[in-house]
C-alpha cells in the first residue's frame, strides 16, 4: 500500500514548488484543488507526522547567503568502521548531507559522502581537515568534488503538477 | 537583507503553522503584522534569497526513490549532454564537478522500479555509462544555515 493516496498526491503536487504567499495559503491552494481546506490542512498534519514532510519553512539559498563555496567530500571507510564514525560525521555543524553508498571499484572506490560547506574554498579545506582528523586510520583515502557550476536545480518535483500531461 | 529578514531566515527553516492564517502566526513570533510577513518572504523568494519556501517532501517517506549519479563526460561533448540529461523530468540537480566523473545528478522518481529504466534512458540518450550510488545509509543532520 502506497503511504499517500491520490489526493495526498494532489496536495503534494500543489505545495512542492512552495506555497503561495497569501493571508491563507492553505486555502488558496485547496480552491484550486478544489477540496475543502480543513481537509488539506489535516492532510499535512498528517504527512508532517508521518515524515512524508520533513518540515514547512524556509529553503535558504547557500549561495546567497555567503555559503558560495561548497565541496563535496568522499571517503573510503572501512565499513566496519562506519556504523560508528558516520553519524559524528554527519554532526558536524557545516556537514548537510552524509551518506554510505556504494563503491563501484575500479572508477569509484568511495563509500561515505558529506557535503561541506564554508563561506570560501580555504574553510572547505580546513573543515575537510576536521573530518579526516575525526575519521583517522579508519579512512584510506579521500578526495573533495568541488562544484564548478550548476547545471540544473528544480528541487526534487515529486508529482506531476495539476493539469501537466501525464 | 536586513536583521528582521535574517531572524526569518535563520527562524523559519521549519516550524511554518498549519492553520488558516499562518502568517499571521509568524508575524507574531517575529513583531510583524502578517502582511508585513507575507511581503518580506515573498520578496526573500523573489529575491533568491530563499529558493523556496513550504513543505519539504521526503521522497521515499511518500514511497518513491531518490538515487545520486556520476557520469564521465568526454569535455568537448559537456554542454550537450547536459542538456540531454537536464532534459528528463527525474533530473531535480545536476551540478558540474572538477573530477574525471565530471557530471553528477539526482534523479527522483516516484516509484523505485523507475530508478534504472531513466538511468537506461539517459544511458541511450547520451551514450555514456552512468554511475548509480544510491544512498545505503544516512547519517542524518538537518542543516540550518545562518543567514
Amino acid at each position: 500500500m502506497s503511504p499517500i493516496d491520490a489526493t495526498d498526491r494532489r496536495i503534494v503536487g500543489a505545495t512542492q514548488a512552495g506555497l503561495p504567499f497569501v493571508p491563507r495559503p492553505y486555502h488558496a491552494v485547496a480552491e484550486g484543488l478544489g477540496l475543502d481546506p480543513e481537509e488539506v490542512m489535516a492532510r499535512l498534519r498528517r504527512m508532517l507526522e508521518a515524515g512524508i514532510v520533513r518540515r514547512i519553512g524556509a529553503v535558504p539559498n547557500h549561495y546567497a547567503l555567503g555559503w558560495t563555496a561548497n565541496g563535496m567530500s568522499v571517503w573510503d571507510v572501512d565499513e566496519g568502521a562506519l556504523p560508528g564514525l558516520g553519524p559524528k560525521v554527519g554532526a558536524l555543524p557545516f556537514v548537510s548531507h552524509c551518506y554510505r553508498r556504494p563503491r563501484r571499484p575500479p572508477l569509484w572506490p568511495y563509500n561515505l559522502f558529506a557535503m561541506v560547506h564554508g563561506r570560501d574554498s580555504g574553510e572547505v579545506d580546513a573543515k575537510v581537515g576536521e573530518i579526516a582528523a575525526l575519521l583517522g586510520s579508519s579512512a584510506r583515502a579521500h578526495d573533495v568534488l568541488v562544484s564548478t557550476r550548476i547545471l540544473k536545480k528544480t528541487g526534487l518535483r515529486l508529482a506531476r503538477q495539476e493539469g501537466a500531461p501525464a | 537583507m536586513d536583521a528582521i529578514d535574517r531572524r526569518l531566515v535563520n527562524g523559519l527553516q521549519g516550524g511554518f503553522p498549519i492553520e488558516e492564517r499562518p502568517f499571521a502566526a509568524v508575524g507574531a513570533r517575529f513583531d510583524l503584522s502578517e502582511d508585513e510577513a507575507v511581503a518580506r518572504l515573498k520578496a526573500l523568494r523573489e529575491g533568491g534569497v530563499l529558493s523556496r519556501f513550504g513543505p519539504m517532501y521526503d521522497a521515499e517517506r511518500m514511497g518513491g526513490a531518490v538515487t545520486l549519479c556520476a557520469m564521465r563526460v568526454p569535455e568537448e561533448r559537456f554542454d550537450e549532454v547536459a542538456d540531454a540529461v537536464n532534459a528528463f523530468a527525474e533530473v531535480a540537480h545536476n551540478y558540474a564537478r572538477a573530477h574525471a566523473l565530471n557530471m553528477w545528478f539526482v534523479l527522483a522518481v516516484g516509484d523505485p522500479a523507475e530508478i534504472p529504466r531513466v538511468i537506461g534512458r539517459i544511458e541511450w540518450a547520451t551514450g555514456l555509462d552512468v554511475l548509480d550510488l544510491p544512498k545505503l545509509d544516512e547519517y542524518f543532520l538537518d542543516l540550518r544555515l545562518s543567514a
